[in-house]
């Protein structure tokens, strides 16, 4: 990571003194444009926005969560433009990746919160316990007390990560912590929900960018993520979706169906609900995706993903354990039917011992 | 002694809920198809006589009483009851609007023996005090005087003298040890004695022991037809014991529907117990005579001719082919109507209908339907085997003037007989 | 927070344990009200069997009698085709296949999801043809209540929720398949009340008048 220098002022400056030419930079803002579904005239608006952005911006809180989203996002050992970029704009406060630690860390973000006041950007991951305070902590302070506290002065929160975003992992069943996402607890503030277990890097580069170029976020869903990435499910835009229309699909891994490439619905596939870019955006720079390496797609992007009846089951098929219920079911349905074939057979047979012999002298109505 | 009140009626509904009606109700999706078999709804269009339909009061009860969900329904006051007002609003769709033909049944999609419940529902209908003055008429004659038509021994005694004179045959009466107890219905001692004629002639030739019982000569049961168990179980244990006295081996039930149907299928479980003899129609003893040789006939009936299939012996008898077998001996040209055998439609005049005067003119209307099956056939003659669908198609083609003549199949056998001494 | 997917967890978990249970337990209480009623023993000496005849009447009433089917082919046909069409879509759509394994344990092959479609098409169609015939003909009319509306209700949605699923009509999908699901449950909690019983009381019926009429030599 590179050392705080304080002489670089500059996004631009940055990226050129590590050695990124004019046009590689100028390549990656039409990339982000035609991402964002901009116009190629916004080209120029970004390239000068993501110049002169100036440090620091951004502030990051990790809490519960696993690294995995920054891991994602910053790729230490295949430095790209999207490091670089966090690289300059998240120098200041970053848990996991920065140097400093203890109070000295603290006073830093401090700092940068004051500095900055009304500016800055928070960035989350993972999510916040609210059962007990003591489950995750940093310098002694709590979670929730930290978020509170830094999303005061900002001037708008991103949850990166599905944990940040719904509660993610944590949340599942049966929620010992009491987790909960950034937007159940931040309401004053807006929050982009950049989803994903991990999300997908170019997602929140494209967001950050969009932000610093328009000061601004870009359009949301219902449930706060970014509609360009966010707006079409997997399943229309998977390219394995011609097998499904035509009911080819594969049941086992490394079956002959798995090895043709075809639908992976009835191992799980979660695509028709997940809404995410994978299937257009792909994975480590456009290499491949869950579904093209022959795995269902996990609904990762989704709220309680891990709840959602199981990797791999197919989405038809519910949660509960039905042949089970349906023995319960059988079993209870003995019981009271045979209480009621029992109350019919009495019932008929008092009829029975009440019967009154009709004669031909009394056939007639008498009242 | 009883009285006729609505619960004595609702009790005998109760009684009547078995496995089977429960399946029906439970299965009806109200298609209507049944309708369409039905005569009463084919010539009238009326779709209360939509055969599922008749039968609304014994579904209450069976739903409101035999059903958890109903009991529950009842006990939040969401069920309407079976009333009086209901039974009497009912009364001339179960009685004057069914033949209790079973063709509803033949033809349900989900299986429901229409039919057959309505002959339950009935008990609930006569208990209460609810059947037609006509059918209580008849049970009360049948009961007391010993024939629905108030036919008495001597009526058919007068008759057996007359056949005697005429054929010079001595007619069996009271013959213990016969093998055979022939019983007549009251339409053929009174309208068709020529019935009794062919019996003697056919049974001589055939060298068939037999006898008549003068404790037990009527068939027709008046109970089965106004749906009184108590009153048709009566009218069968006459004739056991008049069979038992005789200590005959068979019973034979004449050409009457609603006997065969009231002797051979209700009999046994109305009162309780099985019978030291056994019953046959008198077709198929007439077939088994055929196929045996013994019924010897000659020359064949050269006219065109149909047979009309009575419903309580054909569908729901199950003598279905010894009336082609011994039609196919003596008629040189016999043609199936249609609708044929167990699908043939009714005459309009069985289960009580034709004792029944305030149904008078609904089958007579309804008859259209068995007028237009012989349309079709363009015959000269008309076959059958029940003395009530005989009487009751010679009104109907009377109706409709039309000039059929009808002819009951024992007897047409009796008239191609070849005698002793020929 | 309550989004459409925990509208979908919840009709796929509690709400499909719920429908369930009360499906199964009401079936089965149904039947045994049924069956645990009897038949008297009949003492009259039969001219027939009741076994042979009485399971060929469980299937041969499949089949339309002639004449009935001549004077009312609508309902004939119309019954059908429903019938044939939402079977199709039940156990040929790969996805209730997937539902069906679960459950049985067995799998068999599906069919393309272009044809299901089609049959859906078909069957929707029919299925409010048959509305109309049953509000405009006589006798379906006079002996059709609120119970018959109801239950049509209830056969209709599922497969006009499927097909809106399958087309992904209303956005997000979680939502519209939470409705098509809760359409399933609606029916299945509604079954054991109504007419629907027929599904399973149809059997019984048929060998019932199968039995009884061969007993008396008839087939019918």
């Amino acid at each position: 990571m590179a050392d705080s220098n304080t002489e670089i002022k500059t996004l631009g400056e940055s990226l050129q003194q590590q050695g990124v030419s004019r046009r590689g930079f100028l390549k990656y803002c039409t990339a982000t444009a035609s991402m964002m579904a901009l116009p190629p005239a916004m080209v120029p608006a970004i390239a000068e926005a993501l110049e002169k952005a100036r440090r620091p911006s951004v502030i990051w809180l990790s809490f519960q969560e696993c690294t995995g989203c920054t891991e994602s996002l910053t790729r230490a050992h295949a430095p790209t433009i999207e490091n670089l970029i966090f690289n300059h704009i998240s120098l200041d406060y970053h848990h996991t990746l920065q140097a400093a630690a203890g109070e000295g860390a603290e006073a830093a973000r401090e700092a940068a919160m004051h500095e900055n006041f009304g500016k800055y950007l928070v960035v989350v991951d993972g999510s916040i316990p609210l059962k007990d305070p003591g489950f995750s902590t940093i310098a002694g302070i709590s979670n929730l007390d930290m978020l509170k506290e830094t999303v005061a002065g900002a001037a708008a929160v991103i949850a990166v990560g599905s944990c940040a975003a719904f509660g993610g992992l944590p949340h599942a069943n049966p929620n010992p912590t009491g987790a909960v996402s950034v937007s159940e607890i931040i309401k004053d503030k807006p929050v982009v929900n950049v989803s994903g277990c991990p999300p997908i890097p170019t997602v929140i580069s494209g967001v950050l960018a969009h932000f610093l170029t328009f000061g601004g976020l870009p359009e949301l869903d219902d449930l706060g993520r970014p509609k360009v990435f966010y707006g079409q499910s997997i399943h229309d835009r998977c390219y394995r979706r011609p097998f499904y229309d035509k009911g080819l699909f594969a049941e086992t891994f490394d079956d002959e169906g798995a090895r043709k490439g075809w639908c992976l619905y009835r191992m799980g596939c979660k695509g028709p609900m997940t809404y995410n870019a994978c299937a257009t955006t792909k994975w480590n720079q456009g290499t491949s995706w869950p579904v093209e390496s022959g795995h269902g797609c996990l609904g990762c992007s989704e709220p309680d993903f891990w709840d959602g009846g199981g990797f791999y089951n197919a989405i038809s098929i519910p949660d509960g354990d039905i042949a089970r219920n349906i023995g319960l079911g059988a079993v209870a349905g003995v019981a009271v039917g045979a209480a009621a074939g029992m109350l019919n057979r009495n019932a008929r047979a008092e009829a029975v011992s009440r019967h009154e012999t009709v004669t031909v002298d009394d056939l007639e109505k008498t009242s | 002694m009883s009285k006729a009140t609505l619960e004595r009626g609702l009790n005998a509904l109760r009684e009547e809920i078995d496995a089977p009606v429960a399946a029906f109700f439970s299965s009806c999706v109200n298609c209507g198809l049944c309708a369409e078999a039905c005569l009463f709804y084919t010539e009238t269009g009326d779709p209360r006589y939509t055969p599922i339909n008749k039968l609304e009061p014994l579904r209450r009860i069976w739903e409101q009483e035999f059903t958890l969900w109903g009991r529950v329904k009842k006990a939040l006051g969401l069920a309407q009851p079976v009333t009086d007002e209901l039974l009497q609003e009912w009364e001339p769709l179960v009685y004057d609007a069914c033949s209790l033909c079973g063709r509803c049944s033949m033809v349900c999609p989900v299986g429901n023996d229409i039919a057959y419940m309505i002959r339950k529902e009935r008990e609930g209908f006569v208990a209460s005090g609810n059947a037609p003055e006509g059918m209580k008429g008849a049970s009360t004659r049948a009961i007391k005087i010993g024939s629905p038509m108030g036919v008495k021994f001597p009526a058919v005694q007068a008759q057996v003298r007359h056949i005697e004179a005429d054929t010079g045959l001595k007619i069996p009466v009271d013959v213990e040890g016969a093998d055979y107890l022939a019983l007549l219905s009251s339409m053929e001692i009174m309208n068709f004695p020529e019935y009794i004629e062919a019996l003697a002639r056919i049974f001589k030739q055939a060298g068939v022991s037999w006898t008549l019982c003068s404790e037990a000569f009527e068939a027709t049961n008046a109970g089965i037809q106004i749906g009184s168990s108590d009153i048709a179980a009566e009218l069968v244990e006459r004739v056991v014991k008049g069979a038992e006295k005789l200590k005959v081996k068979y019973v034979i039930s004449p050409e009457c529907g609603h006997a065969y149907t009231a002797i051979r299928w209700e009999g046994p479980n109305l009162i309780g117990r099985r019978y030291p003899f056994k019953v046959v129609h008198i077709l198929e003893l007439l077939d088994e005579l055929r196929a045996a040789g013994k019924l010897k006939t000659k020359g064949m009936e050269e006219a065109r001719l149909t047979f009309h299939d009575p419903c309580q012996i054909v569908r729901k008898g199950g003598v279905l082919e010894p009336p082609r077998n011994l039609l196919n001996q003596v008629a040189a040209n016999f043609v199936e109507m249609s609708d044929h055998r167990e699908m043939n439609w009714c005459c309009g005049g069985g289960g009580g209908v034709s004792a029944n005067e305030r149904a008078d003119e609904l089958r007579l209307k309804v008859f259209a339907r068995k007028k237009s099956q012989l349309d079709e056939l363009n015959v000269d003659k008309l076959v059958t085997a029940c003395a009530n669908c005989r009487l009751m198609l010679e009104d109907g083609l009377e109706e409709y003037r039309v000039e059929l003549p009808v002819v009951g199949l024992t007897e047409m056998l009796a008239e191609h007989l070849v005698e002793d001494n020929e | 927070m309550s989004s459409p997917i925990d509208f979908l967890l919840w009709v796929k978990g509690p709400a499909f344990d719920i429908a369930l249970a009360v499906f199964v337990i009401g079936v089965v209480v149904r039947l045994l009200e049924i069956v645990l009623l009897g038949r008297k023993q009949d003492l009259a000496e039969p001219k027939g069997g009741e076994f042979g005849p009485g399971l060929r009447t469980v299937m041969t009433r499949t089949l339309p009698e002639t004449g009935s089917f001549k004077r009312s082919p609508f309902t004939v046909i119309g019954g059908y085709i429903w019938h044939i069409g939402f079977l199709i879509c039940l156990l040929f759509f790969v996805p209730h296949i997937e539902l069906l394994h679960s459950v049985l344990g067995i799998k068999w092959p599906g069919l393309s999801n272009h044809i299901v479609d089609a049959v859906a098409v078909v069957t929707m169609v029919t299925l409010v043809a048959m509305l109309i015939d049953r509000i405009t003909h006589s006798v379906k009319r006079f002996l059709s209540g609120p119970e018959d509306y109801l239950v049509w209700l209830a056969a209709f949605l599922p497969i006009v929720t499927g097909y809106l699923a399958y087309h992904r009509v209303l956005a997000p999908y979680p939502l519209v398949l939470g409705i098509h699901i809760l359409s399933i449950e609606f029916l299945m909690v509604l079954f054991p009340f109504t007419k629907l019983m027929h599904t399973f009381t149809f059997p019984l019926a048929r060998w019932y008048n199968g039995a009884m009429a061969g007993r008396r030599g008839v087939q019918s």
